[in-house]
């Protein structure tokens, strides 16, 4: 049937490739985190089993072990034990099957940090504020970006001169530099924004105006932050491709021909876009990674934010959840851009058609 | 010998390498000039640059200047290692598919691939959260550098599968020379300039992310680099303080090399793609 409908194919291909990696991405999430040799349970212990005695000690410790699914369970949910009477531990592979249900049902464990609560719950928090940061910045960024890049390539004088420079300096700055600067700059010197946080402090949130319009304050210094770093990187990539563009015979015999300068830039700007929008496919983790540091720099109650105090609370759930997170939605992204590419890209397109690939 | 006369000839080039060798001079003798001492507390907590102390001091009342150079060091020594293992590795399996062909390219393109899109900010925070304990430089170089040998494996793999096709390799399998003796004499020579190429951006793009794993904590625990001292800076209130000193220099020193780097990048690319010329 999928020989008939060539798209279909080309998307349910690629569909399977992405949930290949996304297997690939669990395997590594869950096996990264064990290569050091710290017990996690060891490490909850060392936090709330002070004031405990030996015996309330153990309960709590069989407690966890039992939560986070570190020992073997018989019929009626009792722990199993050996001879000896001590708990028999789960083997890793039977750990990571039930992991990989898990994650596959959307439950993403407890948290170490702040138990009971679950690591879902934590992330449904924070994420509303990840994406409405992140999404705006990078589409907003890599648009104007590649517009800026095109017009440095296509107009070179002193738009290159100045511009070109100035792109390869902010693309030079680590993200997180540059969002640092800002504040600094911004809030701190002339303290004309605010410094942290998503809305001021006394603020409870809600749909009010108040609160929104305080939402809207914080996110100026981050969106910049962001923004101005990544359309700078863009602007680089897409001037170099412009400038090939431009040695291109198409150019050239519009030129000849007298096509208006407009014209000749958008065929050109459709040509450039095209390796532009792979590159975006491959960059885009690089960047929701970079954005994600300067959430953390600005205390942006985001991803970002609740990644950075996982780790410094060595809260293993936590952290795993942020990152398999991260990983699904640069894998969606990727996979949006590679079914644009197919409708975009003429060559890929009648690829598909062929059956060729 | 031409293409060096050449990219001698290009302003862009000359100036990318110049700050840049400069950077490493300064890493390399500046200890031998100056008293580097990281440890030492020896003034107030974020004294302002003066003549006792030309960079101030930071929150502990340790010279800004002794951390600097001390920092530069083991960035540009992160950056340098990083870069070496993920060019290196990359180069070799991307030769190696790009030339074999048949299964073994499917392979490693799968592989690559697969790497490519896993975000390696998330398999760096991965592996050095679990590493609590003993996070060395080095580890961390070698950590920047196993996550980052994907697009350099997938661009010369690229590169190499174009050459293999042309004419003088047939000339050379006419020829009766072996694989391994075309490989290094026939397709290496051109690849070369491109590998080079690759080796400058890895190694910008390793002092790059090992700020950023710094910057959440994850940075070496045995000595100081540039991402540590602004983590640093930033987790001890610095910016609130007014500490200007305590990480403009630090985040003045990684743009410029990186700028640097790219400044050398983009000028090669003028010099051996002549179609950027103009």
């Amino acid at each position: 049937m999928l020989k008939r409908y060539p798209t279909v194919r080309y998307i349910v291909t690629r569909g399977g490739w992405y949930f290949l990696t996304f297997l690939v991405a669990v395997t590594l999430n869950f096996f990264l985190p064990r290569m050091g040799k710290s017990n996690p349970i060891d490490i909850i212990m060392a936090k709330v089993g002070g004031g405990l005695d030996t015996k309330a000690a153990q309960a709590k410790e069989e407690a966890y072990l039992k939560e986070f699914g570190l020992v073997e369970l018989d019929a009626q949910k009792n722990i199993r034990r050996s001879a000896d009477g001590k708990p028999v531990r789960t083997p890793v592979w039977k750990q990571f099957r039930n992991y990989v249900g898990m994650c596959l049902r959307g439950d993403l464990g407890t948290s170490f940090l702040n138990y009971p609560k679950k690591v879902v719950d934590i992330i449904k928090q924070a994420i509303p504020w990840t994406i409405a940061l992140q999404l705006p910045t990078i589409i907003f960024g890599w648009i104007i970006g590649n517009v800026l890049g095109a017009l440095a390539a296509y107009r070179r004088g002193i738009f290159d001169g100045v511009f070109f420079p100035l792109a390869l300096l902010a693309n030079a700055m680590p993200f997180f530099a540059f969002g640092m600067l800002l504040m600094y700059l911004f809030a701190i010197i002339w303290p004309i924004f605010p410094a942290v946080g998503g809305y001021a402090g006394n603020l409870v949130p809600t749909l009010s105006w108040t609160f929104l319009s305080s939402m809207a304050y914080h996110y100026i210094l981050p969106f910049f932050s962001i923004f101005l770093i990544l359309a700078g990187g863009q602007a680089i990539g897409m001037r170099s491709m412009c400038i090939y563009e431009l040695g291109t015979d198409y150019v050239k015999y519009a030129k000849w021909l007298g096509v208006r300068e407009n014209k000749i830039l958008m065929y050109m700007f459709r040509n450039a876009m095209l390796p532009q929008l792979t590159g975006l496919a491959l960059s885009i983790g690089q960047m929701i990674g970079g954005a994600l540091i300067t959430e953390m720099i600005f205390s942006y109650p985001g991803l970002g934010m609740a990644l950075l105090t996982a780790i410094q609370g060595n809260d293993y759930p936590v952290i795993q959840g942020c990152t398999l997170l991260v990983t699904v939605s640069v894998l969606c992204a990727n996979f949006i851009v590679d079914i644009l590419i197919g409708f975009l890209d003429p060559r890929v397109k009648a690829g598909i058609a062929g059956g060729g690939k | 010998m031409k293409l060096l006369l050449n990219l001698l000839k290009t302003p862009m080039f000359v100036i990318g390498t110049t700050i840049f060798f400069g950077t490493v001079l300064v890493a390399l003798f500046a200890p031998m000039m100056y008293h580097v001492d990281i440890i030492a507390r020896v003034g107030m907590p974020y004294m302002p640059p003066g003549k006792e102390h030309l960079l101030g001091t930071n929150h502990l009342g340790v010279d800004m200047m002794s951390l600097l150079i001390k920092g530069l060091g083991s960035s540009l020594y992160v950056g340098f290692l990083a870069g070496m293992i993920a060019t290196v590795t990359g180069t070799l399996l991307g030769i190696y598919g790009g030339f074999k062909g048949g299964w073994q390219d499917d392979f490693i393109t799968l592989i690559t691939n697969l790497f490519l899109v896993i975000p390696t900010f998330v398999v760096l925070i991965l592996i050095s959260s679990s590493l609590k304990e003993g996070r060395s430089l080095a580890l961390i170089a070698g950590i920047i550098g196993a996550t980052a040998w994907t697009w350099s494996a997938r661009a010369v793999r690229a590169q190499s599968a174009s050459i293999k096709s042309r004419d003088h390799i047939a000339l050379a399998r006419v020829n009766g020379e072996g694989t391994l003796k075309i490989v290094v004499k026939q397709i290496l020579p051109y690849l070369f300039s491109y590998v080079f190429m690759v080796f400058i951006m890895q190694t910008a793009s390793g002092i790059l992310s090992e700020a950023c794993i710094s910057m959440i904590g994850l940075g070496p625990y045995d000595t100081v680099s540039l991402g540590t001292i602004l983590n640093e800076a930033m987790r001890n209130e610095a910016l609130g303080d007014g500490a200007w000193w305590a990480f403009i220099p630090p985040m003045i020193l990684i743009t410029i090399i990186v700028f640097a780097l790219n400044f050398i990048n983009t000028s090669m690319e003028g010099v051996f793609n002549p179609r950027l010329r103009k």
